[in-house]
C-alpha cells in the first residue's frame, strides 16, 4: 500500500514524542473544570501511557466524558467553562496561550457516543479530515481512505459502495466509519466516548477487537459504561466518582484486587 | 367496589370532549379552504377571460384602462425584477446575520440580545412605514449622497428606483430570512459540528463544508416566504420606485418600474370606467398571483433538487 504522506503540520508546541510503548504521553496534573460556579472535575492528577488503552469508567455524572474532552479541548465549545491545573501532551501545556487548539485536534482524534458520519458518501467521509489538512492529490487521497478505512475493519464491507451514502450504513458501520475517518489524518491519540453504548453485542465486539488492533498505533482513551468492555481492552483504568478520581491503575489490578473500597464496589457491581 | 373485572371495555364510550375538539380542527380547515377557493375562483373565473398572450406580452399606451389594447409586460418584468434583486440582498446579508446569531455571538449577551430584539421588532413594522424609511434613507440619503459622489448634474441614484425599491423591501423581508435560516441551522446535529472541530476543521470550515449544506432547504424555504411576501407589497415601493405609467421598459437598476400590485390599486381607483376596467383588474391580480406562485414554485423545485441530492449524494 501506498507511504502516507500527511501535509506538513505547521511546527506547534508539541514537541516529538519519546518512543516506546508505555511512556507518559499524557500528563493531567491537578485539574479542575468549572461549569460556572459547580466544580465538574476536582482536582484530577493521571498520567496515561503511550501506545496503551486506558480506560476511565465511573458511574454517570461522575466527569469521565468531561476529561476526556479536556484532552482535545472539546470544552472550549461550552460557554462558562473554566479549567485550572494542567493537561501536556508530550510535556506542552495544551491550554497554553500560544497552542493552536486546530493543531492540537489533529493529534488528538476523537470517536463519540453517538455515531456522527457526515451526510455524504462513505469515501467523502474518509477524506474529509484530509480535504481540511489541504490534501489534493487524487490517488494520495484514495490510498489513505482505503487504508483507513481497512484499519477502522470496514474495507471489505464498503469497498464496493464507497460513493453511495454513509447514512445507510448500519449502526456499527457508522461507528467504524467514524473511526476510520479519526486515523484518516493519523492522529497519534484516539479519544473515544463510549463508542460501543448505542451498538448491538455483534457490533460491539467488532469495535472492541478493533480497538485492540489499533493501539499497536494510536494511544487510546477510552470512556465507557461496560465494565467488561474496559476489562476486556484496557490496559489501564481510572475510577472516577463524583468529579474526582478514586483509583488508577492496571486494569488487571483495579478489577482484581482495588486498593479502595469505592472501586471494588464499583466494579463488583454493588453500586453505580 | 371498582375492581378491573368489573370495567366493560367492549362497548365504546362517546367522549363529548374529544368529539367536539376534532370537529373544530377539521371546521377551522374546512374554513380556511373555502376562503382560499372562493378568492381563487373569483379571481380565475373573472380573470380569465381577458388573459391572453397579447395582454401578457404588450406594453400599453397611456391610457390602459380600454381592455382590448392594454397588456400588462412592464408590470410583470418590474415586479420580478424588484423581487429578484431584492433576493440578490436579502438572502446573503439575512444568512450571514442568522449565522452570526447562531454560531457565533454568545447567547447570552447583550448585543444579542439586542439584535434578536431588533429583528423580532422590524418583523412587527408596518409596510408604509419601510416605504417611507425607503425614501427617507435610500432614495434622499444614499442616493442623494451617491448622485455628489460622482459628480452628477442631474439626480441619477438620488431618485425613486428598482434598486431602492428592491433594497427597501430587502430590509422589510430580512427578518423573514433571518429567523428560517436561524431555524435551520438549529437543526443541524451538534454532533456534525463536532466531528468536524474534532478532525481539526475550523469553525468557518465547518460551517461552510457541513452546516450550510444541512441548512440549504430550510434557509431556502425562508427564502421562498420572503419573495412570496414582496411580491405582493406595494406599500414599501410607492414612494421607493413604482411608477404611475412608463412608456417604455426599465433598462438600469435606477430606472423607475411599473408594478402589478400597483398597477392593480390605480386599476380600481383611477379608472374612469369602472364596469370596462373590471376585467383588466381581476386578469392583472391573476397575473400576479400566477407570478408569485411561478416564483415560489421556482424556489420550491430547486429545494427539492437539493434534498434530493442530499439524500442520495454524488
Amino acid at each position: 500500500m501506498a507511504e502516507i504522506t500527511l501535509p506538513k503540520i505547521s511546527p506547534t508546541e508539541l514537541r516529538p514524542l519519546a518512543a516506546g510503548a508505555g511512556a507518559p504521553l499524557i500528563e493531567i496534573t491537578d485539574l479542575s473544570l468549572y461549569y460556572g460556579a459547580s466544580k465538574a472535575l476536582k482536582n484530577i492528577s493521571l498520567s496515561l501511557g503511550e501506545k496503551v488503552v486506558t480506560a476511565f469508567i465511573g458511574p454517570s455524572g461522575c466527569g469521565k466524558s468531561t476529561l476526556l474532552r479536556c484532552l482535545n479541548r472539546m470544552n472550549d465549545l461550552i460557554d462558562n467553562v473554566r479549567i485550572e491545573g494542567a493537561v501536556t501532551i508530550g510535556g506542552h501545556d495544551i491550554n497554553g496561550a500560544n497552542v493552536d487548539v486546530i493543531e492540537l485536534r489533529k493529534r488528538v482524534g476523537m470517536v463519540f457516543q453517538k455515531s456522527n458520519p457526515f451526510p455524504k458518501s462513505i469515501y467523502e467521509n474518509v477524506a474529509y479530515g484530509l480535504r481540511l489538512h489541504g490534501v489534493k492529490d487524487k490517488s494520495e487521497m484514495d490510498g489513505v481512505v482505503e487504508q483507513s478505512l481497512r484499519g477502522a475493519a470496514l474495507w471489505d464491507e464498503v469497498k464496493d459502495r464507497l460513493h453511495s451514502s454513509a447514512l445507510g450504513l448500519s449502526g456499527g458501520q457508522q461507528q467504524r466509519l467514524c473511526i476510520a475517518r479519526a486515523i484518516a489524518i493519523r492522529p497519534e491519540i484516539i479519544l473515544m466516548d463510549e463508542p460501543a453504548s448505542a451498538l448491538d453485542p455483534i457490533a460491539t465486539t467488532r469495535i472492541e477487537e478493533l480497538i485492540l488492533e489499533l493501539k499497536k498505533e494510536f494511544t487510546i482513551v477510552i470512556v465507557t459504561h461496560n465494565m467488561q468492555q474496559a476489562a476486556r481492552i484496557s490496559d489501564y483504568t481510572a475510577f472516577f466518582y463524583i468529579g474526582e478520581l478514586i483509583e488508577f491503575d492496571t486494569t488487571t489490578r483495579i478489577f482484581t484486587n482495588p486498593s479502595k473500597r469505592q472501586t471494588e464496589d464499583y466494579v463488583t457491581g454493588r453500586f453505580g | 367496589m371498582n375492581s378491573v373485572n368489573t370495567i366493560d371495555f367492549r362497548t365504546k364510550k362517546f367522549r363529548a370532549g374529544s368529539f367536539f375538539f376534532t370537529g373544530l380542527t377539521g371546521l377551522a380547515t374546512i374554513l380556511i379552504l373555502a376562503i382560499l377557493a372562493t378568492i381563487l375562483t373569483d379571481v380565475v373565473y373573472n380573470g380569465w377571460g381577458t388573459l391572453s398572450w397579447h395582454f401578457v406580452s404588450t406594453i400599453p399606451k397611456k391610457d390602459f384602462f380600454d381592455s382590448k389594447t392594454t397588456g400588462v409586460l412592464p408590470m410583470i418584468i418590474g415586479t420580478a425584477s424588484r423581487v429578484f434583486v431584492m433576493t440578490l440582498f436579502v438572502l446573503p446579508i439575512g444568512v450571514i446575520t442568522a449565522i452570526y446569531l447562531t454560531e457565533y455571538a454568545p447567547n447570552t449577551s447583550v448585543i444579542t440580545r439586542i439584535i434578536r430584539a431588533a429583528v423580532n421588532n422590524l418583523a412587527g413594522v408596518p409596510s408604509i412605514v419601510f416605504g417611507l424609511f425607503g425614501l427617507g434613507f435610500f432614495v434622499n440619503f444614499v442616493g442623494k449622497n451617491l448622485d455628489v459622489l460622482f459628480h452628477h448634474p442631474t439626480a441619477v441614484w438620488g431618485q425613486p428606483a428598482i434598486i431602492w425599491a428592491s433594497l427597501t423591501l430587502a430590509v422589510m423581508t430580512m427578518p423573514v430570512v433571518i429567523v428560517a435560516t436561524e431555524e435551520a441551522l438549529k437543526a443541524v446535529p451538534q454532533g456534525l459540528r463536532e466531528a468536524s472541530l474534532a478532525l481539526g476543521g475550523t469553525k468557518l470550515q465547518t460551517i461552510i463544508k457541513i452546516v450550510l449544506p444541512q441548512a440549504l432547504p430550510g434557509i431556502l424555504t425562508g427564502g421562498i416566504l420572503a419573495v412570496s411576501r414582496a411580491a405582493g407589497e406595494v406599500a414599501p415601493i410607492l414612494f421607493t420606485g413604482v411608477a404611475y405609467y412608463m412608456a417604455s421598459l426599465p433598462q438600469h437598476l435606477t430606472d423607475q418600474f411599473m408594478d402589478l400590485g400597483y398597477h392593480v390599486f390605480v386599476l380600481s381607483t383611477q379608472s374612469p370606467n369602472i364596469q370596462q376596467t373590471e376585467p383588466i383588474l381581476y386578469a392583472t391580480v391573476l397575473v400576479l398571483l400566477i407570478l408569485t406562485f411561478a416564483l415560489n414554485l421556482v424556489a420550491i423545485f430547486i429545494r427539492s433538487n437539493m434534498r434530493r441530492k442530499m439524500r442520495s449524494l454524488h
